[in-house]
């Protein structure tokens, strides 16, 4: 019995990783939910997007490295940062008005826009390969670690390493701060009351004189944000690859949909259920279950559920059931 | 003449150029590949033609169909099958006794916490048991020669006989979605496609004792009648033909196995397309579109919808799985690494839009010119960048524009999208 050694090894592999990932999903799939309840369908083009608000994050922040500008123990992305967004957001707006809109004034159902998203996600994957290239892309430096393992172990004398990477902690502050304001404009700003009316009720916000054409830059605009934020953090924590985020769309998705589409609570708590789960059935137990059982029961096997390599499986599993049983999401979205 | 036959002339004549300009050889490839994914197409239009049914999970059908040639034509690996076959075989059992069990407990039990309870109990157990004789049986085979096949095998038939198999596979595995996610809002549809594509993709990958993972199968036999190559240069008869017509042996003899299989395709693909149409134009299909129209007025006339969708949710998955089955076997290997969604489900849908969704020449003629569109700027992208780019001076910009031509094609591709969903949205051919 050696609850704490267990405890470090759980927290190590999965807790943190998990609320680092969580992090990444949630902030990915508010940005989902958001055009989902403000513009009416699912965009298939975010993973892409994601794409391209890195891309532009890295160029910069490669420009900054070379002339030795810096962020000291954090990472230079950080400081990049907004000029990815503000090219994401022209990149969406432009998008919007070029592609979207016609079908806007159209009245077009959902699946035609789910159908447009599609021939945007192969325009904006294009354009991700045409300047980046398919390749893996590091662009991670500053401080590597919070906590080293190895000073855990000095400070604490137990046997199992507790690692906070750099990253996952810069990508659980920065979430945090982002749905903090992301929060604060939605529910004090005039603009976010707005877009909170429209999403509610279009024709009631038509009536009392809300502008439709400006709640839906904005809404474009905070979906850029939070789409190339969540895309730098996940390339921080692992690494930038076109293809990665364009599979990061069904995790997301699933997270959105989880926690009900259109919902922005939901969206985070999706994104964390989606994130622990993901972790958690993919995690093989033998390390923890040693710790905790006595000597001689110990497990011959590795307890790992499933293989890492379906962790796709666990996210769609958990969308079909929820699906399946509770169709609005755990926190009641807007599913007609 | 009328419009339609220009559009098919009009494609026709993008072969022939590219035949005499390039190379017959190239131009038949390209043919070949428009032909396939044409039955694909077919198999989408069904779906979403006629019935409105959002399926993004093409790639999973045409791997599964893939999956039934390894399984179908190599053969099968006896000590494998003495070591774990029974085990494999019993532990799938027992998964999917688990699964139809938790489904029967399900309806049966009143709601309430004991059902939960029990369930939970039903699905852990289940697991556990599968996990307890599964896993020593693929541990067993999968330490069976590994380098050559560490697989169970296949069943040492023919390769034609994959191609309605493969069929059978994908409508089998169309069944299992459909009934659990055909019920879905379309935008739900597709997202959940979207994933079952991604995790069959994932078990081609790492189930080794199935079809050797990402080590891939190498098809020793091609689909009767078409011929080798090399066996051909060796034939007197060849030989004699191409010395009297005057072709070299070593190309004539890659021409003349495209044409056999140029002539294998196109029967296929005839007889879907007559199905399809005399399906269409039947009772059935104008219930079908009653049904794409409008739901309520459809299911108020008695039509039982969710049946309906069904029926053609797997049809056309089949319809998806021979031409995956047929993609495989022309290409001798089966690597699941291959199985891009942008190639094999977003392209088709490209395909199925800009031909006109709803009409089955459409398709056809959707796929034949978005089939060449991709493949010829592969061929011909690098080239033209090399053109563009002469007057640049060498170094890392030039490089790498050079390098990136080949994902232009994306991006042409998704403009092309939305211009004709733009501007002529029920596409080439519209639905009549």
């Amino acid at each position: 019995m050696d609850i704490l050694n267990a405890l470090a090894a759980f927290l190590n592999f999965v807790f943190i990783p998990g609320l680092a990932y969580g992090a990444q999903l949630a902030l990915g799939a508010l940005g989902v939910t958001l055009i989902y309840g403000i513009l009416r369908f699912s965009n298939f083009a975010h993973g892409d997007t994601m794409a391209f608000g890195t891309m532009v994050t890295i160029f910069v922040t490669w420009f900054f490295q070379s002339i030795g500008l810096t962020a000291g123990v954090l990472p230079t992305a950080l400081l990049a940062l907004p000029f990815g967004i503000a090219a994401t957001a022209l990149l969406v707006l432009a998008t919007d008005k070029v592609v979207y809109q016609f079908y806007r004034r159209q009245k077009a159902t959902p699946t035609i826009l789910v159908i447009v998203s599609m021939g945007v996600m192969f325009v904006m994957n294009g354009i991700v390969r045409l300047f980046i290239g398919v390749d893996d892309q590091n662009f991670a430096d500053g401080g590597r670690f919070l906590i080293s393992a190895g000073d855990f172990k000095a400070a604490t004398g137990l046997a199992e390493g507790l690692a906070i990477k750099g990253s996952q902690a810069v990508t659980v502050i920065t979430a945090g701060l982002t749905v903090a304001v992301l929060f604060w404009f939605l529910q004090k700003t005039r603009t976010g009351k707005s877009m909170r009316a429209f999403a509610d009720n279009e024709d009631l916000a038509l009536l009392s004189g809300i502008n439709p054409d400006r709640v839906v830059q904005v809404t474009w605009v905070i979906a850029a944000a939070l789409a190339t934020i969540a895309g730098v953090l996940y390339g921080l924590d692992k690494s930038f690859r076109p293809f990665t985020y364009f599979q990061l769309l069904l995790p997301i998705f699933a997270a959105a949909i989880v926690g009900g589409l259109g919902n922005p609570l939901g969206a985070i708590a999706g994104g964390f259920i989606i994130a622990f789960s993901e972790v958690m059935v993919t995690y093989a137990w033998k390390k923890v279950v040693t710790y905790v059982l006595p000597a001689d029961m110990a497990p011959d096997g590795l307890l790992q559920l499933m293989g890492t390599d379906y962790k796709y499986a666990v996210s769609f599993g958990i969308l079909i059931l929820v699906l399946l049983f509770m169709p609005t999401g755990i926190f009641k979205g807007k599913a007609y | 003449m009328s419009k339609n036959l220009k559009l098919f002339l009009g494609v026709g004549l993008l072969f022939l150029a590219t035949g005499l300009l390039l190379s017959w050889n190239q131009a038949l490839f390209i043919l070949n590949f428009g032909l396939v994914s044409a039955i694909m197409a077919l198999g989408v239009n069904m779906q979403w033609g006629y019935a409105g049914l959002f399926n993004t999970g093409v790639m999973g059908f045409a791997a599964l169909g893939g999956l039934a040639v390894a399984l179908v034509a190599t053969p099968p690996v006896g000590e494998a099958w003495r070591v774990g076959g029974f085990g494999i075989l019993l532990g799938l059992a027992i998964g999917v006794a688990t699964v139809a069990a938790g489904v029967a407990l399900w309806r049966r039990m009143p709601k309430g916490r004991n059902r939960a309870l029990a369930m939970l109990a039903l699905l852990v157990g289940g697991f556990m048991l599968f996990r307890w004789v599964f896993d020593p049986a693929v541990t067993a085979v999968e330490a069976i020669n590994p380098s050559v096949t560490g697989n169970l095998g296949g069943l040492g038939l023919p390769v034609l006989l994959a191609w309605p198999l493969g069929g059978v596979l994908a409508a089998g595995a169309a069944w299992a979605i459909g009934k659990t996610a055909l019920g879905l809002r379309s935008d739900y549809l597709a997202i959940a496609t979207l994933g079952i594509a991604e995790i069959i993709i994932a078990v081609m990958k790492n189930e080794d004792w199935l079809a050797r993972g990402v080590k891939m199968v190498n098809l020793k036999e091609r689909p009767w009648p078409v011929p080798f190559e090399v066996n051909l240069q060796q034939n007197e008869t060849f030989l004699g033909l191409a010395s009297t017509l005057g072709f070299d042996p070593v190309t004539g003899s890659s021409i003349f196995v495209k044409l056999v299989y140029m002539a294998m395709i196109l029967v296929v693909l005839g007889l879907v397309i007559w199905l399809s149409e005399r399906a269409l134009n039947s009772p059935w299909g104008r219930m079908m579109r009653a049904i794409r129209d409008n739901e309520d007025a459809a299911r108020a006339m008695g039509k039982d919808v969710t049946a309906r969708h069904l029926q053609v949710f797997i049809l056309g998955s089949a319809v998806i799985g021979v031409a995956g089955a047929i993609l495989t076997s022309m290409d001798g290997i089966l690597n699941p690494g291959t199985y891009q969604p942008l190639r094999f489900t977003f392209l088709i849908w490209v395909m199925v839009i800009v031909g006109g969704s709803g009409n089955n020449w459409g398709a056809v003629l959707g796929a034949m010119l978005i089939g060449w569109l991709w493949l010829i700027v592969e061929a011909l992208g690098p080239q033209l960048m090399g053109w563009i780019t002469a007057g640049m001076a060498e170094g890392p910009l030039k490089a790498h524009l050079v390098d990136s031509a080949q994902h232009m094609r994306l991006l042409t591709l998704g403009v092309i999208l939305l211009l004709v969903l733009r501007f002529s949205p029920r596409g080439l051919i519209p639905e009549k």
